[in-house]
């Protein structure tokens, strides 16, 4: 039996950002991963040859830049190139396209209606405002709401102020931000219809709500609230794909001694006496150590890895009504050329960009409605992008590779389970939604991988294939990720840790969580704290 | 169906030809959304193109609004801060609007084209404002940015070039007036405003005859020493003249993302612009409040020892700072040193005496500068001829 300081179960970002910092204050760390790759859903895949796929997630924005330079992840390979904006085909041929250059970008806008353009300075005002408001809190643990420890109380009235010094405009509109739909949201501005699906598109990605739920809003804030060097709310491509955010990971673990054990799949996690003590493998093998932590989602860390008769029985219901419903697929492509598309020129900078489909928010409404029918929908919102279009290592030259990020897609249909039938039913939907705006889309199609809730839980153990380990509702969000009264990385079993995307701050590829559960840990063993604080912004 | 179209990029004013003939230095910028020159030839001469004989520039990205209807007055009484009622027909009003905290959106001159038509001539955008402002009133709000061209026709020999161009009785006409003449079938309008504080006009034209029109006033002030003068001279003296400038000196409330940036109408010294015997207008409300209990900030113009321009400096007292400058500049007509600060209050009182902390680099050398300054109560040019009724000839 193997003895470590620290076990870290799971692989993903996080739980190789966790191991880092463990590794790196000095502690003996492996990390056992059920997968022969780690990475989770962080992943690059050859799964067509000469193609790498980014697995799962795709673009990198909410990857906290103070852990990719402390980590020193660029020098481990890690290098994030933005991208050139993103564009929204139209049912009467049009496109609408959202540049980051501003000027071009109000042009653009002014081409569909020019009040739009111009409230779109206001709502990027807004918008940024609620960022500013949220970003300090990313490298932060939560607040405990009703301790009353010193830090706790330090970092509520910190909290608070923040909000206060917003004023009373600023208050209610913060309100309504973590509160409203987007799409409600939306048009308190805009009057355009491809300009609100647009802007809408980012509130329901990976979320089983629609444009019209409540709550939506904040999850567009979700994916507002990173940066790429510094520019907040723009996103790019990880060079060689998401898997390379996980492989310099690994190798800053490596450096600071860790062990990473792949094929290493975790039965449960031993617990004598109220305190964790190890984990035992499926296939029998144990290792021991007096700090185990969980990068699995909530419900797979407490309901799967974990014995009932271990947790008090708050956890066990608790994890029980955790909502993390699947609602999104994904199909990879290999492409042999670069599609061309209704209207868009193939050297605009928006062909280095995300792309969509839906052109309003009714059409996004019925692509829920059939969610809630249980199909998948038949008008899926689509989020495409073509990495190799600003990165030649994932394709041979001239080739590219397509990632296909769809909303909604169900975890089971008509409450059974996915059928071959059903996900070749599923990919044929997705193809036609492009083929719609991209005639020659279809015939450069060499390899399609499809993958429906069914295959991303079986390949990630994403419970119904949730992307973000469970839903970003303001009931599951800050000092109720996962739920309240654990909020603070610390499991209900002594020495035992989560640290995945179902704790504050949340899903994506942050790194976020598994640096916050380590300064928990290393305070827990007295040890200095070695996480870097969040860059200032004033 | 919007029109299809890859054009996306930076625009052209209907002058652009002409421009691009003379920008000899090919140095351009990007206003509004449009290429724009900084400067044709030289920077000192063009300012002193201003202030000595006749200096051109280009106005045409600047954005214009024609707001029409039965209850634009009203409207337009809630949407500024000063009373527009005053403003007579063929009269131009400076006038700055503000959002329901009192914090300044932006400013821009209002002309009264007659009783119930008005253009307002805006730095920012303001479409989205001026419609949300105009629920409930029976107005007709059009973005005419595209549909005007204009330039600004500035300096000692203005009015004797565009009489030349047989702009007759011109002469005549007020600081702030309009008047309109017939130019080649359409109409011409030309208004005694601009923004370099001396004797100057703004001349409004369709963009078809934009060229043409360009074409007569060159041939008309050859001999009065007519030049196009790009951004940089004109930024020059707008400052020496005392003009705010949206984005640089003031961020618009609207555009404000870190609370407290944003500035009121008392912050900026436009209380001048502030009326409150009108019932009710945006930000009416929170501006009575700070009447009473004070402002936040304070605007004050600096006179700085020595010649080197206080950009960005801070502004200190005993040692601590107390104020920041926004714009500065070395005058020179004027041939003094001045800047625009926004102080803490109390300080900033005319008067008060103050150290600007200045950085400026000579080869690579860097010096400190701490030069003594203090708060002067007007503008340090403003020439009697920017006023005079018959204007002057040169
Ligand atoms: C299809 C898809 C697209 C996405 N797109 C984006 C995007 O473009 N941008 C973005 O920022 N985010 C995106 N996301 C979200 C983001 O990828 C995830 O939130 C994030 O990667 C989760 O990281 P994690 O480390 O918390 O957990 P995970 O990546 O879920 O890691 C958990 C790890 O635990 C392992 N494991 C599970 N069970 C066991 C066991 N019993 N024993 C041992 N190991 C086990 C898993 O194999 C996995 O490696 C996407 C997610 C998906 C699924």
């Amino acid at each position: 039996m193997k003895k470590y300081d620290a076990i870290v179960i799971g692989a993903g970002h996080n739980g190789l950002t966790n191991a880092s910092y463990l590794a790196k204050a000095g502690l003996s760390v492996a990390v056992l991963e059920r997968n022969a790759y780690i990475g989770g859903a962080t992943v690059s895949r050859e799964l067509h040859e000469g193609w790498i796929y980014s697995n799962c997630s795709y673009v990198c924005s909410l990857l906290r830049p103070e852990i990719t330079r402390d980590l020193e992840l660029p020098r481990h390979g890690l290098q994030v190139v933005p991208y050139g904006g993103s564009t929204t085909f139209m049912r009467n041929g049009d496109y609408l396209g959202s540049y980051f250059d501003h000027d071009r970008q109000y042009r653009e806008f002014a081409r569909h209606s020019k009040r739009d353009a111009n409230a779109y300075d206001r709502y990027s005002a807004d918008v940024l405002k609620q960022t500013r408001l949220i970003r300090p809190f990313l490298l932060k643990t939560p607040p405990d709401p009703t301790s009353l420890k010193l830090r706790d109380l330090k970092d509520l009235a910190d909290f608070a102020g923040s909000f206060l010094h917003m004023g009373e405009e600023g208050l209610a509109d913060t309100i309504r931000f973590w509160t409203k739909s987007v799409g409600d949201y939306l048009n308190e501005y805009f009057e355009t219809d491809v300009i609100k699906a647009h802007l809408a598109g980012s509130g329901i990605i990976g979320t089983a709500l629609g444009v019209f739920s409540p709550g939506t809003a904040y999850v567009l804030l979700h994916h507002y609230m990173g940066e790429v060097d510094g520019t907040v709310g723009a996103w790019g491509f990880a060079r060689g794909g998401m898997g390379a955010v996980s492989a310099a990971l690994s190798k800053s673990l490596q450096t600071f001694g860790g062990d990473i054990i792949c094929d290493a799949n975790v039965d449960r996690i031993i617990v004598k006496n109220g305190k964790a003590t190890g984990v035992a493998l499926k296939n029998g093998d144990e290792y021991q150590a007096p700090i185990v932590v969980s990068n699995l989602d909530p419900k797979r860390t407490f309901l799967d890895i974990m014995e009932a008769e271990d947790l008090p029985a708050e956890v066990v219901k608790k994890a029980t009504n955790f909502k993390i419903r699947g609602s999104s697929g994904k199909l990879n492509i290999a492409l042999d050329g670069v599609p061309k598309f209704n209207g868009l020129d193939l050297n605009s900078p928006l062909m280095i960009g995300d792309m969509h489909f839906s052109d309003s928010l009714t059409r996004q409404e019925r692509a829920y409605d059939d969610w809630k029918d249980e199909t998948w929908s038949k008008d899926p919102y689509l989020d495409m992008t073509m990495p190799t279009m600003a990165d030649p290592t994932m394709a041979p030259p001239g080739k590219h590779f397509m990632s296909v990020f769809v909303q909604y897609a169900p975890p089971k249909i008509n409450g059974r389970e996915w059928t071959d039938e059903d996900k070749a039913g599923f990919e044929k939907t997705v193809l036609d939604q492009i083929g719609n705006y991209s005639p020659n889309f279809k015939d450069l199609i060499l390899h399609c991988e499809t993958r429906t809730p069914r295959e991303i839980e079986a390949e990630v153990g994403l419970t119904e294939g949730n992307i973000f380990q469970g839903e970003l509702t303001f009931d599951q969000l800050l000092f109720n990720r996962p739920f309240p009264g654990y909020a603070q990385y610390r499991g209900p079993v002594k020495g035992m840790y989560m640290c995945g995307s179902g704790t504050h701050p949340g899903g994506g590829v942050m790194a976020a969580p598994g640096a916050n559960a380590a300064r928990e840990i290393l305070s827990d063993l007295k040890k200095p704290n070695i996480i870097p604080e969040g860059y200032a912004d004033d | 169906m919007s029109e299809l179209s890859n054009d996306t990029m930076l625009l052209e004013t209907p002058f652009h030809s002409r421009i691009k003939e003379l920008c000899g230095l090919n140095d351009w910028g990007n206003w509004s959304g449009y290429t724009t020159p900084n400067a044709y030839f030289d920077v000192e001469l063009e300012y002193f193109a201003l202030r000595s004989t006749t200096g051109v520039f280009d106005l045409s990205p600047m954005n214009k609004y024609r707001i029409t209807g039965p209850d634009v007055e009203p409207y337009l009484n809630r949407l500024v801060t000063r009373d527009v009622s005053k403003i007579g027909i063929n009269r131009v009003g400076y006038a700055i609007w503000c959002d329901d905290a009192g914090q300044l959106l932006d400013d821009g001159t209002l002309f009264r084209l007659s009783k119930n038509d008005y253009r307002l001539c805006a730095y920012r955008r303001a479409t989205d404002w001026l419609q949300w402002c105009a629920l409930g009133f029976d107005v007709n709000i059009v973005d005419e940015t595209d549909e005007i061209a204009g330039l600004a026709v500035q300096g000692p020999t203005s009015c004797s070039t565009l009489t030349a161009m047989g702009l007759t009785d011109l002469e005549h006409l007020k600081p702030f007036g309009m008047k309109n003449y017939d130019f080649e079938g359409e109409s011409l309008m030309v208004s005694r405003t601009g923004f370099t504080g001396d004797l100057g006009y703004e001349v409004w034209i369709a963009p078809e005859k934009a060229e043409l029109l360009w074409d007569r006033l060159f041939a008309a002030g050859k001999q009065f020493l007519i030049k196009p003068i790009g951004s940089y001279a004109l930024d020059i003296a707008r400052i020496e003249t005392g003009f705010l400038q949206a984005g640089v000196d003031f961020v618009s409330a609207e555009e404000v993302i870190r609370p407290g940036r944003s500035r009121s109408p008392f912050e900026l010294g436009l209380a001048w612009l502030v009326d409150f015997n009108k019932p009710l207008f945006n930000g009416r409300k929170a501006l009575l409040a700070e009447r009473e209990n004070g402002s936040r900030y304070r605007f004050a113009l600096l006179d700085i020892d020595g010649n080197k321009p206080a950009d960005h400096s801070f502004i200190l007292k005993g040692g601590k700072q107390v104020g920041t400058v926004t714009s500065a500049v070395w005058c020179p007509t004027a041939k003094s040193n001045l800047a625009f600060a926004q102080f803490e209050m109390p300080h900033g009182a005319v008067g008060e005496k103050f150290v600007a902390e200045i950085y400026y680099q000579r080869e690579l050398h860097w010096t400190r500068l701490l030069a003594p300054c203090t708060v002067i109560d007007r503008p340090v040019f403003n020439p009697a001829r920017r006023r005079k009724t018959p204007a002057i000839a040169f």
